[in-house]
């Protein structure tokens, strides 16, 4: 790293507020109380629908069976439901995928049990198969079995054991990895702002009432990355410029750290969701709610690096002695509750 | 100033070039074909083979490309994939019922380029169809059986060492068993130390002295569990490979489960019977010279050799006991070194045994074992066309015939076997029975056209989102934006070269993480690019602003991709199948997109300004 650069900065004379180094900085921190009433209607908002709505987790969770068939004409779905009625298979979901010809067809889960109790040895038949024979001898078109799937309930369960746990094990892994590289006070804006994120997907998916599957899951991961690279790289300049920026408040440097960011925040921002409108446009059905929390979540942790991370370190009562490396920087950890 | 020595040049250079190679083989679409393989073993494929199945595809009027010899199976490319299943049918009507006629796909990557290891990308099942079933094998089942054996084994050892017992049961996965007085009760539990290693005495419930309580010890626990699962799945891929899928996957998943992954198949009824289906060892006295017709039946050897030397046996009709009451074979060798196969029957196997051959000392036991098997008959159908429908049939062949010696019971030796035979018979007394039950807990079909549009919409959009990318970026930073660009595009290479060289799956979840390393991978470079801005904004000739943008956005990069990457690790760990496919993507591209956002992007940078007297930067 060369030296020059860090002379230039103290011979700079004197600091104008609205103009750092020739950069107009943009007064985040002024805003903070409203961001905070923003994303604490957010946070309220989700966790009531949560709380009322539930997750509408997809089969990957619950267990269960799902027919995917594809007919040459649109058919009507009323009879298809009582089609399936009339066979026995009481409570079926029939509903369109994709396309009007597309359909899919779930199946309550006691059929899921059903098949998962049976022992591999008796070899029954598919249940795919059945559920295309009694559709084909109602129509003479050709019918076509897309997809089927069959989740035992216990299957079901460990994987929403799993997936959460895994959510979990990754905040606390990440928490530790930022208190390691950083101080503890980053720590917790970052948690804070990943939880942020994830209760706030999560929130949505409950609110829309959007299948919540095994893809969404790893979606939510993908944003508590995403979100994370965002908190990271505005909490490094956070750092920084708390070492070289002398004669300012702990609100204006993080101020003029976010505004040096955020050119950057805002371009990454704008080629991920330039990707994930290409996956949701052209990805096709089996991925529209992976990529639909991957946009909400992309959206929420860009909103989020800014205003939730830098807001608590904020409220933290973040300070130059707080970062004075390195030395310092161990004493501090070993003082960490 | 921004010169890079000759060696990282050449460093990165050798580095774009094999991530070049690797990828390179998933630019040569595989030609469809069909493979013919032996329903035995036994069964060689040679030239004549290939010979006889060209000939049926020509008489059937399917062109193809040309046959190759493999590995004990021939190879026939075809011209279109729309006449893999008519020649199937073909070759399978020509060549009868000893051979295995599979669909497959095959490999038109230069030969030059298979021998340095390159090779396409194995399609997950989204993208290529076929059948997946998650099956649980009932451990619970194995253990408690063993624990029944060894309660019937105690209580003779008991009545031997007489230690009178009221009763000995199996509870709660203990052995327990209750005597009326408290020096019986030490006898016995000394009787089962000393006697049964893998057991253990625990202290029973309330501290009742009339009671012992024996408990099978944790690790005898997991060796029976391993035990079951890995006979589970040596029968499994038995069975699998009757089914003639080309590559399947039979695997073992977490502590009871297996996965079984079948690419092609479609008739998922049929392949569940075939996976399901048990019962195929029977255990058969030989008969007597003089018994009837009507008592007894003529069988081949399955050893071919065997079948020459002593051209088959005669066996009773009468069935002692059949494969499911065989626990367990093994070679073991006796006190002179000699090869015998160890055989353990359950309790009820143990008894009906020692019943049928207490008696019979001197005669010999014959063991018969069965296949199911299917032949494609010719029939003709009401418009007088001649079709092919497949046929399920038995086939039951000798696999050992020896003397009794005495009265056998749960646990026997078949003795003066060769080593290698000994290996083979041991292998297929096992192979007949699942050593558990096992449900079958996750059952996926995709279809082929399903399959083929993920791909498509898969390829589509990583398209689409790359070229939007790669314009916005042109606007945004100009000649930067075009070293970014190269570099994007060479990342997109490096992640499928190294997928390709791990032979790691693509599924449309991982296709999804490509298409998300494509928009995330720039992040590196923007942050690079911004720095420089921000240098040449606070004075700095264009020179060192570049040099102080790479140097100071690195550690930034760093951080952020370290968790990054964690976080793609934990979702590794929990994810399963399709979900596993967009972890790994994530994280090869986390670390393909460090190296060519920072090194790449460098170089090209340096080569374009490194070294002039630069005015003004086009960024």
């Amino acid at each position: 790293m060369s030296n020059e650069t860090e002379n230039n900065y103290e011979n700079t004379p004197a600091l104008d507020y609205n103009d750092y180094n020739g950069r107009r900085v943009y007064h985040f921190m002024k805003w903070r109380n409203i961001a905070r009433l923003i994303s604490a209607v957010l946070l309220v908002g989700s966790i009531v629908s949560l709380a009322v709505n539930g997750l509408q987790f997809g089969l990957d969770f619950t267990g269960g069976t799902q027919v995917e068939v594809e007919y040459e004409t649109p058919p009507s779905i009323g009879e298809i439901r009582s089609q399936l009625e009339g066979a026995g298979y009481k409570g079926a979901v029939v509903v369109l995928f994709g396309s009007d010809k597309d359909i899919l067809i779930k199946l309550p889960p006691e059929v899921a049990e059903e098949q998962a109790q049976t022992r591999a040895r008796e070899g029954t038949s598919s249940i795919g198969d059945e559920v295309v024979e009694v559709l084909k001898s109602h129509t003479a078109e050709e019918i076509e079995l897309r997809r089927v799937e069959m989740v035992g309930p216990q299957v079901g369960e460990e994987l929403r054991d799993d997936g959460g746990l895994g959510m979990l094990f990754a905040l606390g892994v990440v928490m530790f990895y930022v208190a390691i590289r950083f101080q503890f006070k980053f720590s917790v804006g970052a948690v804070a702002a990943l939880a942020h994120d994830v209760i706030i997907v999560l929130g949505f998916f409950s609110f829309f009432k959007l299948d919540f599957d095994l893809t969404v899951l790893a979606a939510i991961l993908a944003v508590v990355g995403y979100s994370l690279n965002d908190t990271i790289v505005v909490s490094d300049r956070i750092r920084e410029n708390f070492r070289k920026v002398r004669k300012a408040t702990s609100e204006e440097i993080i101020d003029i750290s976010l505004s040096e960011t955020l050119g950057r925040t805002l371009m990454t921002s704008i080629t991920t969701m330039l990707v994930l409108l290409a996956l949701f446009v052209f990805g096709g059905e089996l991925i529209h709610n992976f990529s639909t929390a991957l946009m909400v979540g992309v959206g929420v942790g860009t909103y989020s690096s800014i205003y939730v991370a830098a807001s608590i370190l904020l409220a933290m009562d973040i300070s130059k002695e707080d970062l004075m490396p390195p030395v310092k920087e161990g004493a501090e950890l070993d003082d960490m509750p | 100033m921004n010169r890079y020595p000759a060696w990282k040049y050449i460093l990165i250079l050798l580095i774009v070039a094999f991530g070049f190679l690797y990828a390179a083989p998933n630019l040569y679409a595989p030609d469809p074909a069909v493979q013919v393989s032996g329903a035995s073993s036994a069964l060689q494929i040679d030239e004549r083979t290939l010979k006889s199945a060209e000939q049926a595809l020509s008489d059937a009027g399917i062109e193809f490309k040309g046959g190759e010899l493999g590995e004990n199976s021939a190879l026939i490319r075809l011209n279109d994939i729309e006449d893999q299943l008519p020649a199937k049918r073909a070759i399978q009507a020509a060549m009868r019922d000893d051979y295995v006629v599979a669909l497959n796909l095959a490999s038109t990557t230069p030969e030059w380029l298979s021998n340095l290891g390159a090779q396409r990308m194995t399609l997950g099942l989204d993208l290529a169809g076929g059948v997946h079933f998650l099956m649980e094998v009932d451990t619970a089942d194995v253990v408690g059986k063993n624990l029944e054996t060894l309660a019937a084994d105690l209580r003779a050892k008991l009545r031997a060492g007489k230690a009178r017992y009221r009763s000995v049961k199996v509870e709660d996965n203990a052995i327990v068993a209750r005597f009326r007085t408290e020096e019986l009760a030490s006898t016995a539990r000394s009787i089962i130390r000393k006697e049964y290693t893998e057991l253990t005495i625990v202290e029973p419930a309330g501290g009742n002295q009339l009671e012992v309580r024996a408990q099978l010890l944790d690790q005898e626990v997991k060796r029976l569990e391993d035990y079951a699962i890995n006979q589970n799945l040596t029968t499994l891929r038995n069975r699998v490979n009757e089914l003639g899928v080309a590559e399947p996957i039979v695997l073992r998943q977490g502590r009871n489960r297996i996965v079984v992954e079948l690419p092609g198949v479609q008739d998922t009824a049929a392949a569940k019977r075939v996976i399901g289906k048990t019962a195929n060892l029977e255990f058969r006295l030989e008969a007597a010279q003089d018994a009837l017709v009507s008592n007894k039946e003529y069988f081949e050897y399955r050893d071919e050799q065997q079948q020459q030397m002593m051209g088959g046996a005669w066996l009773e009709k009468k069935v002692i006991i059949n494969g499911d009451r065989v626990s367990g074979a093994r070679v073991g060798y006796d006190e002179n070194g000699r090869p015998q196969i160890n055989i353990d029957l359950d309790a009820t196997g143990g008894n009906f045994m020692h019943r049928s051959t207490w008696k019979n000392v001197g005669r010999r036991m014959g063991v018969l074992f069965i296949e199911s098997k299917t032949r494609t008959v010719e029939t003709t159908n009401e418009q007088g066309e001649t079709v092919l429908t497949p046929e399920r049939y038995e086939e039951k062949k000798v696999i050992s015939l020896a003397t009794i010696q005495s009265a056998l019971g749960r646990q026997f030796r078949i003795t003066g076997v060769e080593a290698a035979e000994a290996q083979e018979t041991a292998l297929l007394l096992r192979a007949g029975a699942l050593a558990a039950p096992m449900y079958f807990v996750e059952e996926r079909v995709i279809g082929p056209s399903l399959g083929a549009d993920n791909i498509k919409v898969g390829v589509d959009s990583v398209k689409i989102g790359l070229i939007a990318v790669l314009i916005f970026m042109l606007i945004f930073y100009k000649v930067f934006g075009i070293a970014a660009n190269i570099a994007l595009a060479v990342n997109l290479v490096l992640l499928v070269g190294v997928m390709s060289l791990f032979g790691a799956t693509l599924t449309l979840p991982g296709i999804a993480g490509i298409v998300l390393t494509v928009g995330m991978a720039v992040d590196a470079n923007v942050l690079i690019f911004s720095r420089i801005k921000e240098e040449l904004r606070n004075g700095l000739p264009p020179q060192s602003a570049i040099n102080s943008g790479f140097d100071r956005a690195f550690t930034t990069i760093l951080d952020a991709n370290i968790t990054t990457l964690i976080v793609a690790v934990i979702l590794f760990s929990i994810g399963s199948g399709p979900v596993k496919g967009f972890a790994v993507t994530l994280s090869i591209g986390i670390l393909t997109s460090m190296f060519t956002a920072i090194m790449g992007t460098r170089a090209i940078v340096n080569m374009i300004y490194g070294g002039r007297h630069v005015k003004k930067l086009w960024i």
